[in-house]
């Protein structure tokens, strides 16, 4: 193997850690200054992610009571580890990675690792407040899961490989229409964004599974947050922009249409209110399933 | 060098990102009511960075309402311990200063809010203004920013015992 820096290229600097951070705060600070703007508000200015991560990083951690110090420091470097994977692992225009055959499957379960984490997070520090946004994640966890998972399987059908760039590089049919549509509908969710901000429901479980976290871990989960905003964009992004064969008109299209994704699930959520837990679980075993349904039929068919 | 730029970088940063937890100790809720106009379209207090937490751990600023009764006294100073340093207080109103109208009633603390953690920054007014509110998260984010909060600088004293204070 001659080509070991790829993977660690794609990990550390594009589009993993350093690129992914940079588009994370960017998508970020796209998101509150676009919902400050429907709302009538001026909004942060566009540093704010980035300042707010550094000040985090600038605190003193506080370790809550009944919790070994290596679980709750190691709980945000896995969930940030596992993202940071995610984003190397996505055929991203431009990136060094080569891409193999099952690599979908693994950026399934690496994308499933904040969520996890979050889980565990919010039962291991003892927080009553914790306890519930566990609970309410990962019940949320299996609803939203069933249009994303079986979205990504449809196409990966059609295609006839779990290789990420052959499934990217497919054509723009009615199958990755309809995936996208189900990948949409699962997107607010896995960014806990009204309508499904019930695991970190702000004005009942006061920060949900992250209440005990604070200071440097608080700054690791933020960081996590905001690469996973890249991710959940992104993947949107290149199952859409995938056939378009020059690398520069693909990487604007990429960024254009991640950015397009953040301002639709911001329009979605300054247009709702949180939904309870079994409300958005029916939601997506009935919306959901007929959107995953259709992109199955359709991979079927075309 | 390097110190240098991320010293100054932590700097900025504390300037521009105070989060700020809200604790009601025993006010008649019209300061209370006077913070919500802060991050309303009007007075927007995102635009400085300020941001209300839920919780005390994820806060840098502690706003206190009202004369701190004798029952409101230890969930402050527990609330004030639970977060993380460097962290600054602002005492709103008239009341944690003075004790306001309340002042010698049997249930309110004698010495108001400095009686139970160190205040920053006093923002007169009964109720006061969003702007003075906003003003004054402001200044504690400036005292943060320079190291000269109260908190920071019992820190650098209890751990540096040649930093001189007056």
């Amino acid at each position: 193997m001659t080509d070991w820096w790829r993977p660690l290229l794609a990990f550390l600097i594009w589009p993993g850690l350093l690129g992914g951070a940079l588009l994370g705060w960017f998508d970020l600070w796209l998101y509150r200054k676009l919902l400050a703007r429907l709302q009538g508000r001026q909004g942060p200015p566009f540093y704010q992610p980035f300042f707010d991560f550094v000040k985090l990083l600038g605190k003193r951690t506080i370790l809550p009571g009944g919790i070994s110090p290596l679980i709750f420091y190691g709980l945000p470097l896995v969930a940030l580890v596992s993202v940071v994977a995610a984003l190397a692992l996505l055929p991203v225009p431009g990136t060094p990675m080569q891409s193999f055959s099952g690599d979908l499957v693994l950026l399934l379960y690496l994308l499933e690792m904040p969520a996890l984490v979050d889980i565990i997070a919010g039962f291991a520090t003892r927080s009553i407040y914790g306890q519930v946004g566990s609970t309410r994640e990962a019940i949320l966890s299996i609803g939203y899961n069933l249009p994303f998972i079986t979205a990504l399987v449809a196409v990966a059908l059609q295609q006839g490989s779990f290789s990420l760039e052959r499934v990217a590089a497919g054509p723009l049919g009615p199958v990755q229409i309809l995936a996208g549509l189900a990948l949409l509908l699962a997107i607010p969710a896995r960014l806990k964004t009204n309508p499904f901000s019930i695991a970190n429901a702000e004005s009942e479980i006061v920060a949900g599974t992250h209440i005990e976290y604070n200071a440097r871990p608080l700054a690791l989960f933020e960081l996590t947050h905001s690469l996973e905003v890249v991710a959940m964009a992104g993947l949107f992004a290149v199952l859409w922009v995938g056939p378009v064969a020059d690398t520069g008109l693909r990487l604007i299209l990429y960024l254009l249409v991640s950015a397009g994704v953040v301002g639709l699930t911001c329009l979605v959520a300054a247009a709702m209110a949180r939904l309870k837990v079994e409300h958005a679980f029916r939601f997506f075993w009935t919306w959901g399933a007929l959107a995953a349904a259709l992109a199955l039929a359709a991979a079927l068919i075309w | 060098m390097a110190d240098g730029i991320f010293s100054k970088l932590m700097q900025t940063s504390r300037l521009k990102s105070p989060w700020v937890y809200r604790v009601n100790g025993g006010s008649c809720n019209g300061c209370d009511i006077e913070i919500g106009p802060c991050f309303s379209p009007r007075y927007d207090a995102e635009q400085v960075g300020i941001v209300l937490q839920g919780s005390p751990k994820h806060a840098d600023i502690l706003l206190i309402t009202g004369p701190v009764t004798l029952r409101t006294r230890a969930a402050i100073a527990d609330i004030y311990a639970q977060m993380p340093s460097p962290k600054a207080v602002v005492a709103l109103g008239s009341c944690p200063a003075s004790g306001n109208v309340f002042a010698g009633s049997p249930t309110v603390l004698v010495g108001a809010a400095e009686a139970v953690v160190p205040v920053d920054i006093y923002v007169p007014g009964c109720p006061p203004r969003p702007q003075a509110i906003i003003e004054g998260i402001q200044q504690a984010a400036r005292l943060l920013s320079e190291g000269r909060s109260r908190s920071q600088q019992a820190l650098a004293a209890s751990t540096n015992p040649e930093v001189k204070h007056d």
